[in-house]
């Protein structure tokens, strides 16, 4: 009887233990992601502050080096059965498969009452989508087509700003004449990359744009105003100087930053060089969407949410999706992050010069332009990067042989 | 004969977990990758039979072409400038001079570093706009030329000068102990005959060392066919894709371009390549012990 007691009350005590844990226990969630350097890791932790603020327990698991080496381990754990609450991916076509598996979440509960779909760019709103649920949390907006420059370099050699093609070569041949270099260029395939979709976008326009990535029409590679991108692209190899191969893109900012060089192509993430070099947007450095016409490249990240099997992971993933599309955590995660946030009707005022560039032209649908990675597969963006970077390297070869590889690649790749 | 029967199956079942260990996880994982490589698979891997088109696709591709182009440029060079200086400093070494324990690592250090510290510190020293030709150019002499690393035709040498850099000590290291090995009477029998040192070397003992060649080759081989971080830190593959290797090729598509279908296409090819290389050692090892006792 005694001993019959004792285990009872040994077992009320343990099951009073586990709810008690359980009451205490604020909502954790495990989060997965590859930002850590300087600037990256401080503007996480804007998110993480203000997931514990609102009850939350944010578990930080942070993999270093790049999204490449990072995603197969999270992706590793979400088929082996052992996944992270929230997991970091670049906006895109990386998330297709994990969906179509069913391993992913969707959260059309949440996105419908805090109304994402008002607040995003539609082309935001759409890469999140999949047969017509959300699975996805968008949470930063990186500007990919901008041309940053020196303003004291450009003024001494007498140069405005750009405003079209034969400006801007005009404006290298002064700074050429000047001594200086007027492209800085950092000749790793993905930046070379970046540049062609910048000359792309402000040479061929949006329709040309979308005719190449979303479609993957071969046509309108071949077509005469592609070709002129192709040839301005190529042009761009007289106005960059020889150390360009295999330079990384913030060494070539910092030629720039030092007067070296005049312009550089380069996303936002280029903004905290100078940042750190403590210049500021609009007096020391200016920017360009363009040059030519003006349109925003939006890329960025989201986070994913693994369907869980227990229900408290589960709450803690709704108020973590909550917290990360809030205007507060949007505002200060993105300035940190060097980005402009994804919800557009967020308080701009904090915003530096550039930023503002971005955000007004962001106000127009039209020149919300989705990154080629949301349009087009991992596969064949990256092997066009490959051709881009061949082209680039070999001055020898001609537009027309560009082009057809370009073609060649896409129709191997799709 | 019984007892030592029981030895052997008590030996056998010992063995067992190691011999599973083989069959699943080199075995198997090889016989996966190969089978992966004939399926459509892109994130995560399928079973959807595709035949040959991703070896299709991959001999249609010209940076896989150029990636195979490039590693045997690289391996000949690798391993033919790696004897030479590898022998030629272990001779050096052996004739018994003063300091040779400081020589010999000098020699074997950068062997010692990792190839990431190699590639970047060769990058710098060959970058036209901050290395030895800007050096050079500063002291005076303005049309000094020293870009290889930024030509599209030459970049890929580059990478056999700081892969030679890296290696050769290692090469040197085994010529050396290879070199210790020989019969000292040898030296003196030719010294009385008249014969004249390097005639020693090229006719008895180069052919008395085929072991310690055989050992470098293969090793060399194999660093060969797995170069990835010198190229990444020297070059980045570039200028371009012109100096590209198949590791990288394979590690693109495998994480970054999620196509694990081309990427094991890729690695199944470089299996075989491999295979290729160590068939005929495996087979000199095994008849080895033969002509050992035969010669007895």
């Amino acid at each position: 009887m005694k001993r019959v007691t004792r285990v009872l009350l040994g077992a009320v005590a343990m099951v009073g233990l586990v709810v008690g844990v359980a009451q205490a226990d604020p909502q954790k969630a495990e989060v997965f992601h590859w930002w850590t350097s300087g600037g990256e890791a401080a503007a996480v932790q804007e998110f993480a502050k203000a997931f514990n603020a609102a009850g939350g327990e944010w578990v930080d698991t942070a993999i270093g080096g790049s999204g490449s080496t990072a995603r197969p381990i999270g992706i590793n754990r979400i088929i082996g059965g052992d996944p992270p609450a929230a997991m970091q991916f670049n906006t895109g076509k990386q998330i297709d498969e994990l969906v179509a598996q069913g391993l992913i979440r969707n959260l059309d509960d949440i996105a419908e009452k805090e109304g994402w779909k008002a607040a995003l760019p539609p082309a935001f709103y759409e890469a999140v989508t999949r047969d017509g649920h959300v699975i996805a949390v968008p949470v930063n907006n990186h500007g990919q087509n901008w041309v940053w420059y020196n303003k004291a370099v450009l003024e001494k050699a007498g140069i405005a700003e750009p405003t079209t093609w034969d400006e801007f070569f005009a404006a290298g041949d002064k700074l050429k004449a000047a001594g200086i270099i007027p492209v800085a260029v950092g000749g790793q395939p993905w930046q070379l990359n970046l540049m062609l979709n910048a000359i792309l976008l402000s040479e061929g326009g949006k329709d040309l744009y979308l005719k190449v990535y979303k479609d993957l029409d071969p046509e309108a590679v071949k077509s005469p105003e592609f070709k002129k991108v192709a040839e301005i692209f190529g042009k761009l190899r007289d106005y960059s100087d020889p150390g360009n191969p295999n330079r990384d893109w913030n060494v070539a900012t910092g030629m720039v930053i030092s007067g070296k060089a005049g312009f550089q192509f380069m996303g936002d993430w280029a903004k905290g060089e100078f940042v750190l070099a403590n210049q500021v947007a609009g007096k020391d450095f200016g920017c360009i969407l363009g040059p030519g016409q003006k349109n925003f490249i939006m890329g960025g990240d989201v986070f994913i949410f693994p369907k869980l099997k227990d229900e408290a992971g589960t709450k803690a993933q709704d108020l973590l999706a909550t917290v990360m599309m809030s205007k507060d955590a949007q505002v200060a995660f993105n300035a940190k992050k060097g980005s402009v946030p994804v919800r557009l009707d967020v308080d701009n005022s904090a915003l530096d010069a550039c930023a503002k560039i971005g955000v007004e032209v962001l106000q127009d649908p039209d020149k919300q332009i989705p990154a080629a990675d949301i349009l087009a597969s991992a596969d064949v963006v990256q092997s066009l990067t490959d051709v881009v970077a061949e082209y680039w390297a070999n001055p020898s070869m001609t537009a027309d042989a560009f082009i057809e590889k370009w073609n060649t690649a896409v129709d191997q790749a799709k | 004969m019984k007892p030592r029967r029981r030895k052997n199956v008590a030996s056998y079942v010992a063995l067992i977990p190691a011999f599973i260990i083989v069959v699943f996880a080199y075995l198997g994982t090889m016989l996966w990758t190969v089978q992966i490589s004939f399926t459509d698979s892109k994130l995560l891997p399928s079973m959807n039979f595709i035949g040959i088109r991703q070896y299709e696709r991959l001999f249609a591709t010209s940076r896989w072409i150029i990636s195979l182009e490039n590693m045997v440029i690289f391996g000949i060079g690798l391993i033919l400038v790696c004897l030479v200086l590898g022998f030629l400093m272990a001779a050096a070494l052996d004739q018994k001079i003063r300091f040779e324990n400081t020589f010999r690592t000098i020699f074997l250090y950068p062997y010692a570093m990792s190839f990431i510290v190699t590639g970047l510190a060769w990058q710098w020293i060959l970058n036209p706009t901050l290395g030895v030709q800007q050096y050079v150019r500063n002291l005076g002499w303005t049309n000094f030329q020293f870009d290889w690393i930024v030509q599209n035709d030459r970049a890929i040498y580059v990478v056999i000068i700081a892969g030679v850099w890296q290696a050769s000590g290692l090469v040197m290291a085994l010529m050396l102990s290879g070199l210790r090995g020989i019969d000292q009477e040898l030296w003196k029998a030719a010294q009385i005959d008249g014969i004249p040192a390097w005639r020693v070397y090229l006719n008895i003992v180069v052919p008395m060392m085929r072991p310690t060649i055989i050992t470098s080759v293969v090793l060399l081989s194999l660093a060969v066919v797995r170069v990835y971080d010198l190229v990444i830190a020297l070059t980045g593959g570039g200028p371009g894709i012109s100096s590209e290797v198949p590791a990288k090729f394979i590690l693109d598509y495998l994480f970054g371009r999620s196509n694990i279908g081309l990427a094991t296409a890729a690695s199944s090819v470089l299996l075989v390549i491999v295979l290729v290389i160590i068939t005929p050692w495996l087979y000199y090892e095994y008849f080895r012990p033969e002509r050992a006792k035969g010669g007895k």
